[in-house]
């Protein structure tokens, strides 16, 4: 979230769609309905009725993977009736910047930008950049007319996106399609604010990433970012993968989102060269030009401070992906499929259900050596060798089951979708002989790495230099009791030696006030930079419990602790005009008082956009503006519709590119048979999603546990309106065969009003939706609804298309 | 003490169910073996170990159509069915709140109670004594908001004052059901709709056959060695004369 | 009604002796038991569901867990929960949380119990044999890249981010890049 919970109170429009918050997050309805109380409107756009549209002043239907074409219709409304926020956009955005004359978009080339190539399935970028000036920087005309600046070729893209096209694309009646609208498009002057909560709604398609970004596009038009109110807000859906993902678990980010080092960045020196943005424009403070600082500060927290710069602090000891090597997941589970994969930790997660075509991974597992498995409850990942269609007497792999405690049984901090970092402390031991994860971890360091001293092996010294100082040694040399705090305070970092700083000295071993004071030279550490400022000689900022709000607008600067530097709300230099003054004088969120920012941390503390040697106010853009132009996607630097991989019509509507045209399309490069799809297929004729409910949460591994909430709701559903269930002579209560190219669930139906057939393109088009929440390890609860989803991913971040694709429904015989 | 109440304004409830739960919790109630039969409403209605559920109630189609909830407890009534037709004394009674509290101990395990009831609130336990939401009396007694109330992240369900909830109400311009009716309900609710959208009864009432055993029946004493006796007129009065003699038996296994 | 979170620890005795003053624990009627978080002890934790945030209170007695419910001072859910939030007890009393290591050897059909000790021995020497058996100091080009490709991680956005710091950084000690968890899904 650019923004945090508490603020949904401050919005005028709320806009929910590609999430279901009233149903997976409850909490926010707290605010939701505050914000109604104050006269807000609740849009919520969903292919189903749900339990967030109940609550809606507007619910429009849209058929499942056509977002894009929903908002794209919305940013034609905005720009035709010059419903955009036009001095915002100047200030803020590269509304006005001019693109180069070269540059060409899907309305000329059937679907596609400029610079396709069939063969690489990818696009040569170089027509997707700016006109620059003779010191490189970007042409603008502030007036915005010019026909090759951004706004004018963003109004020209989508005025294809009429409401007659989006409404036989989507569905949506058109009635409701302008309601949606026209509510929305309502806050795009000063004063007014807009949200969008979305969820894995959005990400979860071939086009995940470009339904975002059309919708930050949208935000940016109407000036609703970095307000109170306003922001993309990702609902996000673990009490920490906010946290994980900033620690960066993924395969191609280190801690605090800097990239892995590959295989051509063979030393520091051309890591920090070639991955550190550059600007030519003297007002971008460009950010991530400190990027050497923070890479240099994480590898002093990783490794042997005794390493020196001569020896890149230990660069090399890090592993190093190849050049354009993907071992996301899809990947990582095609490979284990394929038996590359010998060895598979699964901590905490339980990928047998929450994969995306869940058969393929379950086989892939039976192909492993080994597996630890570390869990709360036994699961359909850790007991996969005895699960459905499986003869564990042919299955080779060993597996542990290792029991951890729960979260009130140890210490340390989570992340909240709000980016609010919080404590929370031990209420008992952990249950049995369960134990906690950190204890676990800390044995393995150790025992590894004693193997390595002892026996010797592969590359010891990237064991055996990593630092692991976090509690007292025993005379064995090993931790036998971890002090989370030391953890919290390495992330956090040191100074390594006595340093001088802007006339103030740092004692060596001194807590780092902020990620401003890292280093580049070796005398700082910090894990993961963005965190730094959260444990520092003023205390563990994370335990804070502070209750005042001197804004009024909901920031609780002293509760918690909050990245980067406490800011509560992002981007919030673009809540105020050039002169610092806020766009919404009633619900400021920071005001420049003519010597300095008073509200939230500012984005960067320079003065207001009208005085000298200012900055602009996107601080980690090179350009310091937002992009509405944004070539840094895959498949283009404005967003286009295109159908879901397996869809119901032969045809798009927009163009003659089907789908995605960069999307990594396993079935075709592997040919494995797992990996199948069909379209346009009359054996799977109806749209399927996938959703949870809330009494469960992500599998089900803790909610189908806890009899509390599986009696509410107990097992496998689908929902199906009632012309289908009549067609197919199902009625509520039935169980039934859900189908895929993939494999079949069984679930009871839900025969409901709440789901509705669409019309697209003349004909009937069917929905059916799933829960994800269960599996067979949970006595007749059924088994999980990603059986049948696709093995395809989002262009730019793999993320599985879990949220459209084709099944069929049958009464079970 | 100013009588205590709830008020569920139904309008902002979100059926996140999150007041079924915490009642388990404070209560310490198992959960039920359940299945699902085409709804999301589980259990189907209240049971021993439930003592407050949300009803999914969805009516009408295509742009009439709506969904709503329904939070369904013991409404707590001023004129109670449940405790005019109990032959014990004290096992059925008004709190000083005016809530309707009840004393296991003191249960006969009669049955009379879920007969008396309008809503079909009153559950029987394992013990077969009589069990239904109290509205936390433990912690209204000591100052606390009950489990359910203080659970809800919308303010669906608020507990205080009954004046006071009523008249919030009413500026706020919703319709209260359960103002007057039973001597006033202890359990109202702002209503987004008509009573009949949420399937409530327009003018709830105590069973007529009630009347009888509270005005001519009761007034004469029959209580303690006499509850049975009472008690199985009643049942006569009730359910009429065939099961007498069942019942009689099957409590002589007691 | 409203109670402040000093009336509320006042009440449950978590930290604030004699005195009582408002909300007091004024001379219970007949029917009122004690309160049974009374004079428990309380511990402040976050809801491990979603990524609201939501505070709550635990309160013990005994080392054991007698109550869980909303933390009233918690700025964002303010006492409140929803279901899951509200089921937190329950993820303690259960009978079905596993609580000994557990093994299952290749082609058997059941899971043995087995000690920690044993276990962590077992998965380091797992670690250690596949890691030689598949690192590569060099790639097909001769460029550095002390990675191993066999061994693979998922999970895990329910750990603490203090054990997600650490998690990566063991992980990549080892040399893994197939480090996925659930922000991939």
């Amino acid at each position: 979230m650019t923004n945090h919970w508490i603020d949904i109170r401050n919005s005028d429009v709320i806009l929910i769609m590609g999430s279901n918050a009233a149903e997976n997050h409850p909490i926010s309805f707290k605010y939701v309905l505050e914000a109604k109380d104050k006269g807000a409107k609740l849009l919520s756009v969903d292919p189903r009725f749900t339990r967030t549209s109940a609550k809606a002043d507007i619910y429009a239907p849209l058929r499942s993977g056509t977002d894009i074409a929903f908002l794209g219709g919305m940013i034609k409304h905005i720009i035709d009736n010059k419903l955009y926020h036009s001095e915002y956009m100047q200030l803020h955005t590269n509304a006005p910047f001019l693109v180069n004359p070269d540059f060409q978009m899907p309305g000329d080339l059937d679907g596609l930008f400029s610079g396709y190539s069939e063969e690489k399935r990818s696009y040569d970028k170089s027509t997707w950049s700016f006109q620059r000036d003779a010191n490189g920087v970007p042409k603008s005309d502030p007036s915005m007319q010019d026909p090759n600046c951004v706004l004018q070729l963003l109004g020209k893209h989508f005025s294809r996106y009429t409401p007659e096209v989006v409404s036989d694309i989507t569905g949506t009646p058109q009635e409701q399609l302008l309601q949606v609208y026209e509510a929305y498009a309502s806050t795009g002057k000063a004063g007014k604010a807009a949200t969008i909560m979305y969820a894995m709604g959005w990400t979860q398609h071939t086009v995940g990433t470009q339904n975002i970004r059309t919708m930050a596009i949208i935000q940016l038009l109407l000036g609703n970012i970095g307000i109170a109110g306003g922001g993309v807000n990702a609902l996000r859906g673990e009490s920490n993968v906010q946290g994980s993902t900033d620690h960066c678990l993924l395969f191609h980010i280190l801690p605090g989102y800097l990239p892995t080092p590959k295989s051509s960045w063979n030393d520091l020196a051309t890591y920090i060269e070639k991955s550190t943005p550059k600007t030519n424009d003297p007002d971008s403070a460009n950010w991530w030009a400190n990027r050497s600082k923070y890479i240099t500060s994480l590898l002093r927290a990783h490794f042997d401070s005794v390493l020196s710069a001569a020896e890149d602090f230990g660069y090399d000891l890090l592993p190093k992906l190849d050049d354009g090597q993907n071992a996301s997941w899809l990947m990582l589970f095609d490979r284990m499929f394929k038996g590359d994969i010998k060895g598979f930790f699964s901590w905490g997660q339980n990928p047998a259900c929450s994969g995306s075509n869940a058969g393929k991974v379950r086989k892939a597992m039976a192909k492993l050596d080994w597996m630890v498995t570390v869990n709360l409850f036994d699961n359909e990942t850790a007991s996969f060798w005895k699960g459905p269609g499986m003869d564990p007497a042919a299955i080779d792999t060993e597996v542990f089951f290792l029991p951890i405690a729960a979260s009130f049984e140890k210490e340390g901090s989570v992340t909240n979708s709000g980016r609010w970092a919080q404590w929370r402390y031990q209420a008992v031991p952990p249950l049995g002989n369960s134990r906690h994860d950190s204890e676990v971890m800390n044995e393995l360091y150790f025992r590894v790495a004693e193997l390595y001293r002892k026996e010797g092996g592969a590359f010891p010294d990237a064991i055996t230099k990593l630092s692991w100082d976090y509690g007292f040694k025993g005379p064995d040399g090993k931790i036998h009791h971890m002090d989370i705090h030391a953890v919290a305070k390495e992330i956090n970092g040191y100074f390594l030696e006595d340093k001088e700083i802007k006339g103030k000295l740092y004692k060596k071993g001194e807590l780092v006030p902020s990620f401003a004071f890292l280093q580049n030279d070796g005398s700082t550490s910090s894990g993961n930079w963005l965190y730094c400022n959260s444990y520092t000689e003023k205390g563990n900022m994370l335990a804070r419990r502070g209750q005042s709000d001197p804004s009024g607008v909901g920031l609780y600067p002293e509760w918690s602790w909050c990245w980067p530097v406490n800011r509560r709300i992002l981007y919030n230099r673009a809540s105020v005009d050039a002169n610092g003054q806020p766009w919404d004088k009633k619900q400021p969120v920071i005001w420049w008082t003519g010597s300095g920012w008073k509200g939230d941390v500012p984005d960067g503390g320079w003065k207001p956009l009208s005085q000298p040697g200012t900055k602009k106010s996107f601080i980690m853009l090179p350009d310091g503006v937002a992009s509405i132009f944004g070539a840094g996607m895959k498949e283009g630097p404005f967003p286009e519709h295109y159908e879901p991989l397996e869809c119901p019509i032969e045809k798009n509507p927009l163009s003659g590119t089907k789908n995605n045209p960069v999307i990594k399309r396993f079935y075709e490069e592997g040919g494995l048979e797992e990996d199948v799809f069909y379209s346009c297929d009359q054996r799977y004729p109806y749209v399927a999603t996938t959703y949870r409910v809330t009494e469960h949460w992500q599998t089900g591994v803790m909610t189908r546990n806890i009899p509390w909430l599986l009696e509410m709701q107990p097992s496998m559903f689908v929902e199906l309106n009632p012309e289908l269930a009549k067609e197919k002579g199902i009625k509520s209560g039935d169980w039934v065969k859900v189908s895929s190219g993939r494999g079949e669930v069984e679930a009871v139906a839900i025969v409901t009003e709440r789901f509705r057939p669409f019309k697209v393109q003349g004909t009937t088009i069917h929905q059916v939706g799933l829960p994800w929440c269960y599996g067979w390890n949970t006595p007749n609860a059924g088994d999980s609804a990603n059986l049948l989803t696709p093995t395809i991913g989002d262009a730019n971040t793999m993320i599985p298309e879990t949220k459209a694709f084709q099944v069929n429904i049958e009464k079970r015989g | 003490m100013a009588r205590k109440a709830f008020m569920i304004d139904t309008s902002r409830c979100t059926a996140c169910r999150g007041c079924q739960v915490a009642c388990k919790q404070w209560n310490k109630l198992p959960a039920d073996a359940e299945v699902n039969r085409g709804s999301y409403e589980n259990p189907p209605q209240l049971t021993p170990h439930l003592y407050n559920k949300i009803e999914f109630i969805e009516k009408g189609e295509g742009k009439d159509f709506t969904w709503r909830f329904l939070n369904q407890r013991c409404l707590q009534c001023g004129d109670a069915g449940c405790i005019k037709v109990c032959p014990s004394a004290g096992a059925l009674f008004h709190t000083e709140e005016g809530l309707v509290g009840y004393d296991q101990d003191k249960c006969i395990s009669c049955n009379y109670c879920v007969n008396g009831c309008p809503f079909d609130v009153p559950r029987y336990d394992a013990n077969n004594k009589v069990t239904k939401c109290h509205g936390c009396m433990d912690r209204v007694a000591n100052g606390l908001q009950p489990a359910c109330v203080k659970a809800c992240p919308t303010a669906s369900l608020q507990f205080g004052d009954r004046d006071k909830l009523i008249a919030a109400a009413k500026a706020s311009g919703k319709q209260v059901y359960g103002e007057t009716a039973l001597s006033g309900l202890g359990a109202m609710y702002a209503l987004d709709g008509s009573p009949q959208d949420y399937n409530l009864a327009e003018n709830p009432s105590i069973p007529q056959s009630i009347f009888l055993w509270k005005d001519v029946i009761k007034p004469l004493g029959i209580l303690g060695f006499w509850g049975a006796v009472g008690a199985a007129m009643l049942h006569y009065v009730t359910v009429g004369p065939k099961q007498l003699e069942d019942d009689f038996e099957d409590k002589g296994g007691e | 009604m409203e109670l402040s979170r000093r009336g509320f620890l006042q009440l449950s005795g978590g930290t604030i002796g004699a005195t009582i003053v408002g909300v007091g624990l004024k001379p219970a009627a007949a029917y009122a038991e004690p309160l049974a978080i009374q004079y428990a002890k309380e511990t402040t934790t976050i809801c491990p569901y979603c990524a609201v945030g939501c505070g709550l209170i635990v309160h013990t007695r005994g080392g054991e867990v007698i109550n869980t419910e909303g933390d009233p001072d918690h700025p964002i859910n303010r006492g409140t929960l929803c279901s899951k939030g509200a089921a937190l007890y329950q993820l303690r009393h259960n009978d079905n949380r596993i609580t000994e290591p557990l093994y299952r050897a290749k082609g058997s059909k059941e899971w043995k119990k087995v000690s920690w000790d044993w276990s962590l021995d077992q998965i380091a020497q797992k670690i250690k044999a596949t890691r030689d058996a598949t690192f590569m100091e060099k790639n097909a080009k001769g460029q550095t890249v002390n990675r191993t490709d066999g061994i693979a991680s998922v999970g895990s956005a329910a750990l603490d981010n203090e054990e997600c710091y650490l998690f990566q950084k063991l992980l990549r000690s080892w040399g893994l890049v197939y480090i996925e968890h659930q922000a991939r899904i």
